[in-house]
């Protein structure tokens, strides 16, 4: 048979190929685990209760928001304004509150705002073709301004008792930030691979016009996780206000960039089409995890700047030489 | 002759001849080229001819610098040619010129033939002198060419020509063409052709791809046909040569009849499209196409065929007429409403619209069908999702080592299978297919000519656009010729000619 050397080659690429996958799928969190258990081994308190309660807080508003920053980075854009959806959510949740004692109002008043934003993002860019680095960066300021002008550009702090359940609550031990990090990470992750959205997302990143072609409604796949990243955006928002138990204007700078980063790290392409939860968890994980082993080893924070750069840069530097 | 000036008449004292000695190259699943030798003597134009896929474009981007070999060697001369760049190889005297040109349209002419040295003082460039040398270049190329003209300007021909004169700025020793001829009108052809021989003359090394016979019997001293990655012969006689002989080797077999057409009974009306007008039509199209018909559109590139199917497919909005399927009319604003009625589309660029490149084959065919079968529309069946995958891969006889392999990795012909396997487990009607066996191999081609007739017989209207006149004929019941935008004519299948398809389809 003339075509059995060609099937066989193929095989053997594809074995080898597969090996590839498989450590690009996994790696970044073996990584992470070695890390975690790095820090154990070396660092005094660091497997301390107290620790670990903290390093999974640290986690929490990072990793909920990055949840949704992947499906964005999957589709092949980003965006700016969730950090400053987050400091604008929390005043608010903390405004509303004040002006009405209703808990479940403020939380929905900053749920909505982060809808709204979500969707001017979402609109702007997929029907108005507008980069995304330009119409984020735009909201970005806006909804900054808005915390400031919202808060009288001073933190306005919370009294309603019923509030500080999802920052400082507890459910079976277990911090309600962290309980509601990790429902995220399993619900998106869930709806990345298993529903017409997720997949859509992906097909979209991969390939746009391929995408529409294909029949996928791109413009309004596109709406939907801009949408959806404002709300979840917020949520992290209101949870942070909780556990301050203040809705705080100047909260969450850079805080984008953090999450873009954890989701680079762990293997998400800022060119769309690739990326998976257990990238986002792994990069989530080695960014916290190393940041607070600086905390206890008192590095000082201007230099946990340069090395967490430094970190990040490497990362993207080997991932650019796995693809060679 | 102006000093300094013409590079067209620069004598070579050191002519060489080039020389391919076992190359291969083998990419991750796929073995691209293996155990090339032959060689190419100075003062010559030596044809590279085969199929597409048989390793032309791979040899001339080895030749380029833009891949590495994985085995052989290459020399110029006694001198061994090892390429760790693109720039090591024009170092090396080696122009490579591409069909995608490597110009940079918003600058001047000027700027971009003296790209990457253009004349300065203290780093501010000196402009007329920048324009001196420019035209000196262009002299006995393409005078009419006025150097600072933006290069966006300038005709496909005349951008060749650019290309050409920055190569022999370099004083290139070896100048490669890749199908150059593809985009140009006949009077630019003819000047090419032209200034093709006089760097034969010069004593230059020529290599030219391409696939047009009439260009290789005119120009070529020589020429080595490639089948499947391999060399299969070179023949240096063209006097002695045929063009049934030369078909017959790149071939490997006669090609008498992969069309493997059969009569079919032929439906009621299936699509009946009257007077649409349109972005890229310049005059309304009226035709219709029956269920279990193979309707075949010819034309020359750019005659509006691709436009009219992304009218028919949703993608673009039409501005007047009606589109009607099984006498109810239509009304197509999106891909999705054209899928939802019925009518699916197998673009012609495959890797810009068609393939999701990172994402596995079984994505890939899923994606289209996916909603149909979802839970609710939107959760995931994973078994149906596996069993679609499987069943199509099997029976379109996609090669590919398991469902999850990144589709990017299979060759052109499965990929566009894979393309096809999207729609079939969708109620069809009418499939379009835009130039659906470009870039694939003879074997891929006749199982794609078969799924066309299987799904014909099968009662599915089938409109297919090529610009392979062989093709058409061989395939379809029926031809409509497009020319500049309009139907220029609808011929039978009894009546499809050569002569009179192509005069139809020529301003």
């Amino acid at each position: 048979m003339a075509t059995l050397p060609h099937n066989k080659r193929l095989a053997i690429g594809g074995h080898s190929l597969n090996l590839r996958r498989f450590l690009d799928d996994w790696a970044m969190l073996l990584v992470a685990v070695l890390v975690f258990a790095g820090s154990a081994l070396l660092i005094d308190n660091f497997l301390s209760p107290l620790n670990m309660r903290g390093l999974g807080l640290a986690i929490s508003t990072v990793g909920i928001a990055a949840c949704t920053m992947l499906f964005c980075l999957a589709s092949g854009h980003f965006d700016l304004s969730v950090g400053s959806v987050i400091a604008c959510a929390g005043v608010i949740a903390a405004v509303v509150m004040r002006d009405t004692s209703s808990v479940a109002l403020g939380v929905a008043a900053a749920l909505a705002m982060g809808l709204l934003v979500g969707l001017i993002n979402g609109i702007v860019i997929a029907k108005l073709r507008i980069n995304a680095l330009i119409t984020t960066l735009a909201t970005m300021q806006i909804v900054r301004g808005l915390a400031y002008i919202f808060s009288n550009g001073k933190a306005v702090g919370v009294a309603q008792e019923g509030f500080f359940v999802f920052g400082n609550g507890q459910l079976w031990g277990v911090p309600v930030p962290i309980v509601i990090t990790v429902l995220c990470f399993a619900f998106f992750g869930w709806l990345l691979n298993y529903t017409t959205y997720g997949r859509n997302t992906m097909a979209i990143g991969g390939n746009q016009e391929a995408a529409r072609l294909a029949g996928v409604r791109v413009d309004r796949t596109k709406i939907v996780i801009f949408a959806v990243h404002g709300v979840v955006g917020a949520l992290a928002g209101v949870v942070l206000a909780s556990r301050m138990t203040s809705g705080q204007p100047m909260v969450g700078q850079g805080f984008e960039l953090t999450v873009i980063s954890a989701c680079v790290l762990g293997g998400v392409s800022l060119a769309g089409g690739i990326g998976m939860m257990r990238h986002v968890i792994a990069g989530v994980l080695i960014l916290a995890i190393i940041e607070n082993a600086m905390n206890l080893k008192n590095i000082d924070t201007f230099y946990q700047y340069v090395i967490r750069g430094t970190i990040l840069l490497l990362a993207v530097i080997i991932d650019r030489l796995k693809q060679r | 002759m102006t000093p300094g000036g013409n590079a067209m008449n620069t004598p070579h004292a050191t002519a060489s001849a080039l020389r391919f000695t076992g190359i291969g190259k083998q990419f991750p699943g796929v073995r691209a080229l293996s155990g090339i030798t032959f060689e190419v003597r100075p003062g010559q134009v030596h044809a590279l001819m085969g199929e597409n896929g048989a390793g032309k474009s791979t040899l001339l981007k080895i030749l380029g610098g833009a891949y590495t070999p994985s085995d052989g060697e290459l020399r110029l001369g006694e001198q061994v040619l090892s390429f760790k760049s693109a720039a090591d190889s024009i170092a090396s005297g080696i122009a490579v010129i591409h069909q995608e040109l490597h110009l940079v349209p918003d600058m001047s002419v000027a700027e971009n033939l003296l790209l990457g040295h253009l004349p300065n003082r203290f780093g501010i460039v000196d402009r007329r002198a920048l324009h001196r040398r420019a035209r000196a270049l262009l002299k006995g190329l393409a005078e009419e060419i006025d150097p600072s003209m933006r290069l966006g300007e300038l005709s496909l021909g005349q951008r060749q020509l650019v290309e050409i004169a920055k190569a022999l700025s370099r004083d290139a020793r070896v100048i490669a063409f890749d199908e150059p001829t593809s985009s140009l009108s006949t009077r630019e052809i003819d000047r090419l052709m032209g200034i093709i021989g006089r760097l034969r003359d010069e004593g230059r090394v020529v290599l030219y791809v391409s696939h047009r016979m009439e260009e290789i019997f005119r120009i070529c001293d020589a020429v080595t046909v490639f089948k499947d990655g391999r060399f299969v012969c070179t023949f240096d006689d063209m006097s002695q040569l045929s063009h049934d002989q030369l078909v017959t080797s790149m071939v490997g077999r006669d090609i008498e009849d992969i069309y493997d057409y059969r009569e079919r009974p032929q439906g009621e009306v299936a699509l009946n499209v009257q007077g649409l007008l349109g972005p890229g039509l310049a005059k309304p199209a009226s035709f219709n196409v029956r269920h279990g018909e193979v309707l075949g559109f010819f034309g020359l590139v750019g005659a509006g065929r691709t436009e009219l199917l992304r009218l028919l497919s949703g993608l673009a909005n039409h501005q007047a007429g009606q589109v009607s399927l099984d006498g109810q009319p239509l009304k197509l604003h999106s891909p999705r409403d054209a899928i939802d009625a019925g009518i699916l589309l197998c673009p012609e660029d495959r890797k810009k619209e068609g393939i999701v490149p990172q994402a596995s084959v079984a994505e890939n065919i899923n994606i289209g069908a996916r909603p149909a079968h979802a839970r609710f529309g939107c959760l995931l069946r994973r078994l149906w999702e596996r069993n679609n995958a499987e069943k199509q891969i099997r029976a379109l006889n996609v090669k590919t080592p398991s469902a999850d392999q990144a589709i990017l990795y299979l060759s052109g012909g499965n990929q566009q299978k894979a393309i096809l396997g999207r729609w079939l487990s969708l109620p069809m009607k009418v499939l379009l297919l835009d130039e659906p066996t470009r870039g694939i191999d003879i074997g891929a081609k006749s199982e794609i000519y078969q799924i066309i007739h299987r799904l014909a017989a099968d009662g599915v209207a089938v409109i297919v656009v090529s610009s392979d006149l062989m093709e058409v004929i061989g395939i379809s019941d029926r031809i409509v010729v497009m020319c500049e935008g309009a139907i220029t004519g609808e011929v039978p299948r009894a009546h499809a000619e050569e002569s009179r398809l192509l005069q139809l389809a020529l301003p």
